[in-house]
């Protein structure tokens, strides 16, 4: 095993690693005592704070798949809303009118310099206060209302950078046989840009579904994390066991998403037909030309 | 208009706003650094362990680490982190939570700047017989660490707004100022503006500095 940033290894340096792998594996194993120990001290290894994920389908009935389901409620949700409206204000930064172009990026920037959790607790309030929404949607409709306006901006900027990525030849050529701005960007453009962003989009899914869980601690909305809690209450404060099955369902979930996502970029990168135009998963964070946002996390 | 905000400690929560993302990009700092040394270097236990970190926590939501640090670690573990308070104690979780989750994007951030430096500069330094933590620390981490400071400035904003997260467990930060200030007062649009304008003073001008200083010291090629 090599890289460009060591030599293959000779005698000493394979002696220098055993020994490194053997003082890493202690140190692991340290750890890995001390919270064995620590759980089983606490009794938190007892099989029957376990059992309920493994032995019957109720813990999962009752609890997972409704807390899972309103996760992926919230998070379509927000998607389709914002994915639009991220799409008008993205190709409005780029308008030729200043006019056009400096509001919206006005509203991008200060969307995504906003914390999510900040945006959310507002939307709460809006609606209790100038709505009629009913107190059991409020969550629901606040925590999409924080997801909205924050990754719309977000998906401003992906937008952007896709049609920023594609090479100036297209809109050349398309000016050149004598279309318009909007045939442009309606004929031209856009369609080349939703291929090259697409990776992007997938991987901004995975932020958008970690967020949902802020609903779940602060708003009291009903979604995966919140089916924890309510769960460890009921079979007896496994707390350890409860979210362990929840991290293990939202890593997987997400971990499906990041993998599409770089299969995707990979594939497009690679694809004959393109025009070698591709935004990637951490390409979107830089496309902010202040770098206010972070897109990634 | 502005009279109640006698009655709030605005600068106060927004200090500790600042304070845990202080200490948390620091801890995240140096323990990504590590994870990323980890996973370009030699060992393939070493490897193995950053990659598998890397992947399994940034795709854990950060409220639910920052909930476990309590709920779990503290209330179930009894892991108080040397302090007695409840306040203390919840604020060095939250520390502890960040740390956790930030440093899985450090480690990229950094992986990206090490990306970034050509080839031929580790090739040359291992040509003049340098070792492994030589190439490392004196050729390819200097020049990565100039090149990754947009991406880690990124990082850094996200760490600052991350930070309302620790309202989870009732650390008394901006955003659960803001939820009280709601409740008891019936001026939504102002204090969301009033909010809202704290983490734009913080962010904005973060990006726009880190971004020129990032200009300002990328190693031109």
């Amino acid at each position: 095993m090599s890289s460009v940033l060591y030599d293959a290894q000779g005698p000493r340096a394979k002696r220098r690693n055993a020994v490194l792998t053997v003082v890493f594996v202690a140190a692991a194993a340290a750890l890995l005592w001390w919270v064995f120990g620590t759980l089983k001290d606490k009794g938190q290894l007892e099989w029957a704070l376990w059992e309920p994920f493994f032995s019957g389908s109720e813990a999962w009935s009752t609890y997972i798949w409704p807390g899972l389901l309103n996760t992926l409620k919230a998070a379509a949700l927000a998607v389709i809303i914002a994915m639009p409206l991220g799409a008008v204000l993205g190709i409005a930064r780029l308008s030729d009118h200043v006019w056009v172009r400096i509001p919206a990026a006005v509203v991008v920037e200060f969307f995504r310099s906003i914390p999510v959790l900040v945006l959310m607790i507002f939307g709460l309030a809006l609606f209790a206060e100038y709505t009629n929404v009913s107190s059991d949607d409020r969550p629901l409709y606040a925590v999409v209302t924080g997801l909205v306006l924050y990754n719309a901006s977000v998906l401003a900027e992906i937008v952007r950078a896709g049609i920023l990525a594609l090479p100036k030849g297209q809109a050349e050529a398309a000016q050149a046989i004598g279309l318009r701005k909007g045939q442009l960007m309606r004929l031209i453009l856009l369609p080349q840009a939703v291929t090259a962003m697409l990776p992007a989009i997938v991987s901004q899914l995975v932020v958008i579904v970690k967020d949902t869980a802020l609903g779940g601690a602060v708003l009291t909305y009903s979604e995966l994390l919140s089916a924890a809690n309510t769960m460890s209450g009921y079979y007896g404060a496994n707390i350890i066991a409860s979210f362990t099955v929840v991290a293990v369902i939202f890593i997987a979930l997400n971990f499906a998403l990041t993998s599409f996502a770089s299969w995707l970029e990979r594939r497009l990168r690679q694809a004959k037909k393109s025009t070698g135009a591709v935004v990637g998963a951490n390409d979107a964070q830089i496309a902010g030309t202040t770098g206010t946002g972070a897109g990634g996390i | 208009m502005f009279d109640f905000l006698e009655d709030y400690d605005l600068l106060g929560a927004f200090w500790t706003t600042v304070q845990l993302a202080a200490l948390s990009a620091v801890g995240s700092l140096i323990w990504g650094t590590m994870l990323a040394a980890m996973r370009v270097g030699p060992v393939p236990l070493m490897r193995g362990f950053g990659t598998a970190y890397v992947n399994i926590v940034r795709n854990i939501p950060l409220t639910v680490i920052i909930l476990f640090t309590s709920l779990g670690l503290n209330q179930t573990l009894s892991v108080s982190l040397g302090a007695d308070d409840v306040e203390t104690i919840n604020f060095r979780l939250a520390v502890l939570g960040l740390i956790f989750y930030t440093s899985s994007f450090v480690c990229e951030a950094l992986r990206s700047g090490i990306n970034t430096v050509p080839v031929g500069q580790a090739e040359a330094a291992r040509a003049i017989g340098l070792s492994f933590r030589q190439v490392l620390g004196l050729v390819v981490l200097p020049q990565a660490f100039r090149s990754s400071v947009v991406p880690l400035a990124n990082v850094l904003i996200a760490l600052i707004k991350n930070t309302t997260v620790a309202a989870a467990i009732g650390v008394a930060e901006a955003a659960v100022l803001m939820k009280e200030m709601i409740e008891n007062e019936a001026q939504l649009l102002l204090i969301a503006a009033i909010i809202a304008f704290g983490f734009v003073v913080l962010t904005l001008p973060t990006g726009l500095i880190l971004g020129w200083v990032g200009k300002k010291v990328a190693v031109k090629r």
